[in-house]
């Protein structure tokens, strides 16, 4: 019986993701032996033309990292959900839009402008920026589309698992790849990690005091972080509250809060939302223009509460005129 | 038993019983002077003398101390017992001349001066040890003793400075039976606990004649056994056996249905208001001490006194101490005025003063109460309508000379008076009482701005509050008089009934529930209960939440980071689906 084929493919990533199947260490020899990977852009010479050469659902699985921003990205992947058996969202990007999601407060044209024109750093006298086509000699180039809205990857494609994490931890990625080698395989749409957010491991949940209240917030480099004591305890905004446990908890080890990379629990809709709320809730503030003056001292609350998952959220979007809705 | 013959009576006593009391069961007197039925006798002044004969042997002892044998015949009135005693009177009478007792006994046994040298014609001082045995074997603070030999002997503190040991506590003044001891108090020990003024107090008391339970109490403060470890006085005399000075505090825990919160008030510091001078001038009181004075059985017995004693000449009550005032509470107490018209009325009853009422508006709203006001108008008691600026010493005038002067702005005149008083009696209002914070984050009420507990609807539920089957009663949810706190204290009685009578309570269906698999932990939840009727379970490590306390508002649903706290009935699929039902039109 030939091994398991298996593909990775990233879209709209930073590349942390492909590190993270290279942080698999020694056990990545362990899957190399147990399947045959097919297709890995980062890592082995494929064309798209193989691809498409191979039989319908002939990937056992196709891990695919990054959130979709492009029209290259949105082929490739409906291509290899054709061909492959399972689809595991992988990372971030994958699951929830990830950072570069954050682009949803602009727009193709304000972001081009932007990247292309005004930047410091940008010599561009005369404005060019990207397009679709163009003719040089007598020929046609072609480029990808480029988006106005980042999606995630379930917004484009039927994706079977989801592999949370910026970067996923090799431990929930080998226990993922043994599940779908050995068959054991939990119910479709199912999130690789424990349905419980991060406080139900976090070591600085004893420290909480009885009643958790806020009454000024500070960023972690304001203050001496005090390495054992809840974050939230000390005013600082930890997301962990929010967001699903089974990271290992990399970032509070390191003293640093929780940012939700894992996106929310099962029963959240809007992990920004969630977590605004219970923030909203504990700031132990009632005049209203104290109230305002602690809320000013969160800089950029979008790209707090939000880091993650905008396009994940229930506007998913900045609403802007440029953009139709379920336009892409 | 033991059988013996007293003056020819024939009785039996108890072994070990003392001459001195089997002689009293027999209501025969002895003389005595050193000797205290709560102390060790000592026989130091030798007044209780008696001949006694035992078989053939006569021979003269001290009553106190000699302890009656079987066949003991005892003669307290011989002819030689009365000779050792007068000349033993005699020698006291030289010793301690100003001695009343010495003299009034000297004067039963008919000896009229003494033959012997008399030192100081002042002293009083008998040398009985009786204050030394008080110090050493009562209050345990061994503080005085005897000091030089013979004709020097005396009762001192080491070398006659004032001693570390000494407590304060005067016992030995209290059982000096001629008086020769004074108590000063030298270096501020407060030798004197008052109850609100007006005197000395016991440390073991009824606070007050209508006190509910009417038992006394130990103040541990004042206590001497809590001082030295000895004294337990009360606890030899109470026949009954009541008194226990090692009972501790005990917290007590009874699980109830429905809870009245009646914890009162409290006055307002009176000492706030320097201007007032409360505090500095001894005949300036608050509304309670003179209505302590005023009472029947209070210290005075009803008379109203100035602090030397003196009847008042002329008395002013100022209303409004504490209350309608900014810097204070801006609330009117209520009572005031009308406990205020009350004390003029007593006043002007008991002694012939002139009472000046220095009030900002006259507020009697209750029934009877503005007849009440009127009668006191025609009674002769002075309105004055403005706020009293201050209460001074300073005399201008002749006639202002010992006097304490109510500066004030007469409004209806429109001049600013000077009244001399002999007394100035401070209305004070009403201030939430002591440990209110405390109750509120108990029972998680909620207060309203003057800091009184809040009732759940002024006009609808007035006894009730926000958390079901806890209800308030009397002054701790705003000031209010006697009839209106028995009225709402009925209320909160027949509220609170009416809820144990059936013995079990409906609960609204629409609660939140945290479920127990999708829990963290996390407590974010618990702060923002307003209803606190989350808890932290710990052995589980998630939160709880107790359906008979809850609400239903759905805080903790909306913060619940994890969504593991759902709202029964409003559950999040029902109300997108609602929502998509909405749009979807």
């Amino acid at each position: 019986m030939s091994k398991p084929k298996v593909a990775f493919y990233w879209c709209a990533s930073c590349g942390g993701c492909e590190e993270a199947v290279v942080d698999l260490a020694e056990n990545i020899l362990k899957v190399v032996e147990a399947v045959d990977i097919v297709f890995w852009p980062v890592a082995l010479d494929f064309k798209r033309k193989d691809i498409e050469a191979m039989p319908d659902k002939s990937i056992a699985v196709t891990f695919i990292n990054g959130a979709i921003r492009l029209s290259e990205q949105e082929e490739m992947v409906k291509l290899l959900r054709k061909k492959s058996q399972l689809i595991v969202a992988f990372g971030s990007c994958a699951h929830l839009g990830g950072v570069p999601g954050l682009a949803n407060f602009w727009d193709r044209e304000s972001i081009f402008n932007r990247a292309y024109k005004t930047t410091p750093s940008t010599h561009n006298p005369e404005g060019i920026v990207p397009q679709e086509k163009v003719t040089v000699d007598g020929k046609e180039l072609t480029l990808p589309k480029f988006y106005n809205t980042v999606f995630r990857l379930d917004q484009i494609i039927d994706v079977d698992y989801y592999l949370p994490g910026c970067a996923p931890p090799p431990d929930l990625v080998m226990n993922a790849i043994n599940a779908i080698l050995e068959g054991k395989l939990p119910p479709k749409g199912t999130v690789l990690s424990p349905n419980k957010s991060l406080c139900d491991d976090c070591k600085r949940n004893e420290t909480k005091p009885e009643k958790l209240t806020i009454k000024e917030i500070k960023r972690p480099h304001e203050i001496m972080l005090d390495p054992e004591k809840c974050f939230l305890a000390q005013g600082v905004i930890c997301m962990g509250p929010a967001t699903r446990t089974g990271c290992g908890e990399r970032c509070i080890e390191a003293n640093m809060p929780c940012r939700g990379c894992f996106g929310p629990t099962d029963q959240v809709i809007d992990q920004g939302a969630k977590f605004l709320s219970v923030l909203a809730s504990i700031i132990d503030v009632n005049d209203e223009k104290e109230i305002e003056k602690v809320m000013d001292t969160i800089v950029d609350p979008a790209g707090t509460f939000y880091r993650f998952s905008l396009p994940s959220s229930l506007m998913r979007r900045k609403r802007m005129p440029s953009v139709a809705d379920n336009e892409k | 038993m033991v059988k013996i013959k007293i003056n020819g009576k024939e009785t039996k006593v108890e072994k070990g019983t003392t001459i001195l009391k089997a002689a009293e069961k027999l209501d025969i007197k002895i003389p005595t002077l050193c000797y205290h039925p709560l102390l060790e006798p000592y026989s130091a002044c030798r007044i209780c003398m008696v001949e006694i004969k035992i078989g053939k042997r006569n021979e003269l002892v001290t009553a106190c101390n000699t302890v009656v044998e079987n066949g003991m015949e005892i003669f307290t009135d011989s002819e030689r017992a009365l000779k050792a005693r007068k000349m033993n009177i005699e020698l006291l009478m030289a010793r301690a001349p100003a001695a009343e007792p010495v003299k009034e006994i000297a004067k039963e046994l008919g000896v009229e001066k003494t033959r012997f040298e008399i030192k100081d014609p002042n002293e009083k001082c008998i040398l009985c040890g009786l204050c030394v045995r008080t110090c050493e074997q009562v209050v345990g603070a061994k503080a005085i003793s005897f000091i030089e030999r013979g004709a020097d002997r005396k009762v001192s503190t080491p070398f006659g400075e004032p001693s570390e040991d000494c407590i304060g506590c005067a016992a030995c003044a209290y059982f000096c039976p001629t008086e020769a001891i004074t108590v000063e108090d030298l270096d501020k020990r407060e030798v004197i606990h008052d109850e609100m003024i007006l005197g000395p107090n016991s440390a073991i008391r009824v606070p007050i004649r209508q006190a509910v339970p009417m038992v006394p109490f130990i103040d541990e403060e004042n206590c001497i056994h809590f001082k030295t470890g000895n004294c337990k006085l009360c606890e030899k005399v109470c026949e009954k056996e009541a008194i226990n000075h090692d009972m501790e505090d005990e917290e007590i825990e009874l699980e109830v249905g429905t809870i009245i919160i009646a914890t009162g008030f409290k006055g307002f510091d009176a000492k706030k208001v320097p201007a007032y001078g409360y505090g500095r001038f001894k005949n300036v009181l608050t509304a309670l001490e003179f209505e302590r004075m005023v009472n029947a059985s209070g210290p005075t017995g009803g008379q109203i006194r100035l602090a030397d004693g003196r009847e008042p000449e002329s008395v002013g009550i100022i209303h409004c101490v504490g209350s309608r005032d900014e810097n204070f509470n801006e609330y009117c107490s209520r009572v005031c005025c009308m406990y205020s018209l009350k004390f003029a009325h007593i006043i002007k009853e008991r002694t012939n003063a002139e009472v000046y009422n220095f009030y900002i508006d006259m507020r009697a709203f209750g029934k009877g109460y503005e007849e009440f006001y009127h009668k006191l108008l025609e009674e002769g008691v002075h309105f004055i309508r403005g706020r009293v600026s201050e209460i001074s010493d300073v005399a201008l005038t002749p006639e202002e000379e010992g006097k304490l002067i109510i500066r004030v702005e007469d409004t209806l005149v429109g001049t600013v008076r000077r009244i001399p008083v002999d007394m100035a009696i401070l209305s004070v209002g009403l201030e939430p009482n002591f440990g209110s914070d405390e109750i509120t984050r108990m029972f998680n009420l909620s207060c309203s701005q003057d800091a009184f507990f809040l009732e759940k609807h002024p006009k609808l539920a007035p006894v009730s509050t926000a958390a079901d089957g806890i209800f308030l009663a009397g002054t701790c949810q705003g000031p209010k008089d006697i009839p209106d706190t028995v009225a709402q204290a009925g209320a909160a009685a027949s509220e609170a009934l009416a809820l144990a009578d059936k013995g079990k309570f409906e609960l609204e269906p629409v609660t939140a529930e945290i479920n127990e698999e999708l829990c963290s932990g996390c407590q974010l939840c618990i702060a923002l209960c307003p209803f606190s009727a989350i808890s932290y379970n710990k052995e589980k490590d998630i939160s709880e939440v107790n359906e008979a306390l809850c609400k239903g508002c759905g805080t903790c649903v909306a913060a619940c980071p994890s969504g593991a706290a759902m709202q029964n009935h409003f559950r999040d699929e029902q109300i997108i689906a609602e929502i998509e039902g909405i749009l979807s039109v």
